[in-house]
């Protein structure tokens, strides 16, 4: 695209220097990078680069052995991803990771609960507060179910969807904790051309109506060089290249990352 | 009338939240209800009281919370009958020691007490699941009746090592444990008391902790990274589940056999309920009741049947039959059916719905 680069000044999470093993494998060596306020960010890079494994640090799930990450201005080292999630970072997963035995709605609910504030007491009398609270939280799911298109599936058991729907819906699950940092894994792979148009839109309306700041897997160039503000590229572990779509685009390194050439 | 759906919109959340959204649903669970309550007693003998619905109750709420922890939350638990038996010695303690303490109250207590020893054995949770799972509720469950047995203590130094239960009236003379109590009495109050307990368990499973219960179960790494807290979510299971199996045992050992040794609690109290659950449904509280329902009148129609065809069969062919028959369906559901009977009605519900035109 032509449009002018939008500009990003605020830090939201500041990744330094992260290194993670899993036994002599390195998956992450030395990474440094930063997730601006606002913006749609790519980490790209080819098949087992790390990509995924940068995301687990950033939302808790995998303890670098080295390095920090600075959210809002708060620096940790590791952290449970429960208590990430109630910071604000949601994520969808790179193979689909629904709760199967409920319905869409339900799965979509669930992206709630950590706004949930009503006692044991009255859910068991689905009374009072609860019952005030379900129907607020309901409220606010039932727009994300329209932003999203997903009415007609509404009740249908998730584990009975096509594979398209069920990354839509688990976007939905990620939306409904209301994030200011979603984290979204290779959202369209496996996905038909048309699939892939709407969850671009997708993206890309979530990050301008809600401005919620993205980082994105992806490995289809033509989408990532469309929608990301700025890229990072990881090779074996290691950042290659960072910035715009542009700047990326034409690093001698990266080509030659993306074409096999042996360095 | 007909079982319909269609022109039943619901033009609020509130209403499609409702307990039960389709308003034949509604009317039939009330009238099964109004129809135990007010008809069954004109013509149930005592023999259909004792040894069939008031065992029925009793497990229908042993059922329910085994199925709250591994229907609902996904783990596995061998050690229901332990359970049970904390909240029948709980309670014969509690209210010896403190008899002018309404019986419901005493029971409430024990299930809280229950509760506590389940949150106890439920911390391995955290750390193992499935199969591993399964073998630390096992030690639970014969760690709890080694104590139970080897300490007189609480049986009141009863030298068989039994407990009896004492006389104890729910209002008035209104009795419901003890000599006095008649089987129509203890009928009544399980009756409506597990239809309260039911009540609760269902807007328990359909609000937040409930939701958070199946994220676990569904995949326990999906409900982390949204926010539950696994620890929460399970230890909650456990406490829940424990009070329901807890006040089940109580009930168990009071009005159900009146008398009773912790030996009645062996494990395979355990996998009696474990069998209810997988047949009836996991994850439903309506499968809770029809796996109860299943578990004691099968023993009654084999043990009838054969006579009513002119077989003539040996009792022990009929408790064989009975272990036959048992194990066959078990796998039959595990392997076709993992949500039981429940399912199976739920999918007679979706045919009738669109009856008589199947598309
Ligand atoms: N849990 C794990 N255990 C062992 N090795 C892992 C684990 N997670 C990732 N790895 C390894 O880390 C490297 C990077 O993996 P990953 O982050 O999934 O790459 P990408 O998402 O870029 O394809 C791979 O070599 C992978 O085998
Ligand atoms: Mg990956």
């Amino acid at each position: 695209m032509t449009n002018a680069p939008r500009l990003f000044n605020e830090v939201l999470l500041e990744a330094k220097n992260i290194s993670l093993f899993f036994g002599g494998v390195k998956a992450l060596s030395g990474v440094t990078f930063d997730i601006r306020k606002g913006e749609i960010r790519a980490i790209i890079g080819p098949n087992g680069a790390g990509k995924t494994s940068m995301l687990n640090v950033i939302n808790g799930f995998y303890h670098p052995q080295e390095g920090t990450i600075r959210y809002k201005g708060e620096m940790r080292r590791a952290m449970r991803p429960h208590r990430a999630a109630r910071q604000g970072i949601a994520r969808t997963f790179q193979n689909v990771a629904l709760f199967k035995g409920m319905s869409t709605l339900d799965n979509i609910m669930t992206g709630r609960l950590i706004r949930m504030r009503s006692n044991l007491l009255f859910q068991a009398l689905y009374w009072g507060p609860n019952q005030r609270e379900e129907i607020k939280h309901r409220e606010f799911c039932e727009q994300i179910i329209d932003f999203l298109e997903i009415q007609a599936i509404r009740k249908t058991p998730v584990g009975r969807l096509p594979y398209g729907l069920q990354k839509r819906v688990e976007l939905a699950r990620a939306l409904a904790m209301e994030p200011d940092l979603l984290l979204l894994d290779e959202p369209m792979a496996g996905m038909n051309v048309e699939e892939k148009e709407d969850m671009c839109r997708f993206v890309l309306d979530v990050n301008e109506q809600l401005g919620t700041t993205i980082a994105l897997i992806e490995h289809d160039m033509g989408v990532v060089m469309d929608i990301s503000d700025r890229v990072v590229v990881l090779d074996y572990g290691r950042k290659l290249a960072d910035g715009t779509p542009d700047e990326v685009r034409s690093d001698q390194r990266v080509i030659d990352a993306y074409l096999g050439v042996s360095h | 009338m007909f079982y319909r759906e269609a022109g039943q919109f619901k033009s609020t959340y509130a209403k499609d939240q409702a307990i039960f959204p389709i308003k034949q649903d509604k009317l039939g669970v009330l009238a099964i209800f109004l129809f135990a309550l007010l008809v069954v007693p004109f013509f149930a003998s005592t023999y259909w009281l004792n040894s069939i619905l008031v065992p029925f109750l009793v497990f229908a709420m042993a059922a329910i919370g085994l199925n709250i922890l591994t229907g609902y939350c996904g783990q596995v638990s061998l050690g229901t009958g332990g359970f049970m038996a904390c909240g029948a010695f709980f309670t014969f303690k509690l209210t010896t020691a403190f008899p002018e303490i309404n019986i419901v109250l005493i029971i409430l207590m024990a299930g809280f007490g229950t509760a506590l020893v389940g949150i106890a054995f439920g911390l391995p949770s955290l750390r193992i699941k499935g199969f591993y799972l399964a073998i630390a509720t096992l030690a639970a469950q014969f760690f709890l009746i080694w104590m139970f047995t080897q300490n007189p203590w609480w049986t009141n130094y009863n030298p068989a090592g039994v407990i009896t239960a004492p006389p104890r009236a729910l209002f008035g003379d209104f009795y419901i444990t003890g000599a006095l109590a008649t089987p129509l009495n203890k009928y009544l109050f399980l009756l409506c008391f597990v239809a309260v307990m039911a009540l609760v368990a269902k807007n328990l499973v359909r609000s937040a902790v409930g939701r958070a219960w199946m994220a676990v179960r569904d995949m326990d790494i999906a409900a982390e990274i949204i926010g539950i807290r696994p620890m929460f979510a399970k230890l909650s299971a456990f406490a829940i589940s424990s009070f329901y199996i807890g006040i089940a045992g109580a009930l168990w050992a009071f009005m159900y056999t009146a008398s009773v040794e912790a030996l009645a609690f062996e494990v395979t109290r355990s996998f009696q309920v474990l069998f209810m659950i997988i047949i009836g449904g996991l994850g439903s509280i309506l499968g809770s009741f029809l796996g109860a329902a299943f578990i004691v009148l099968l023993p009654i129609l084999l043990s009838n049947a054969p006579a009513l065809l002119g077989i003539r069969m040996s009792t022990d062919m009929i408790a064989h039959l009975e272990f036959m028959i048992f194990g066959a369906l078990i796998i039959l559901f595990l392997i076709l059916e993992p949500h039981g009977l429940a399912r199976l009605w739920q999918l007679a519900k979706e045919k009738l719905r669109r009856w008589p035109f199947p598309y």
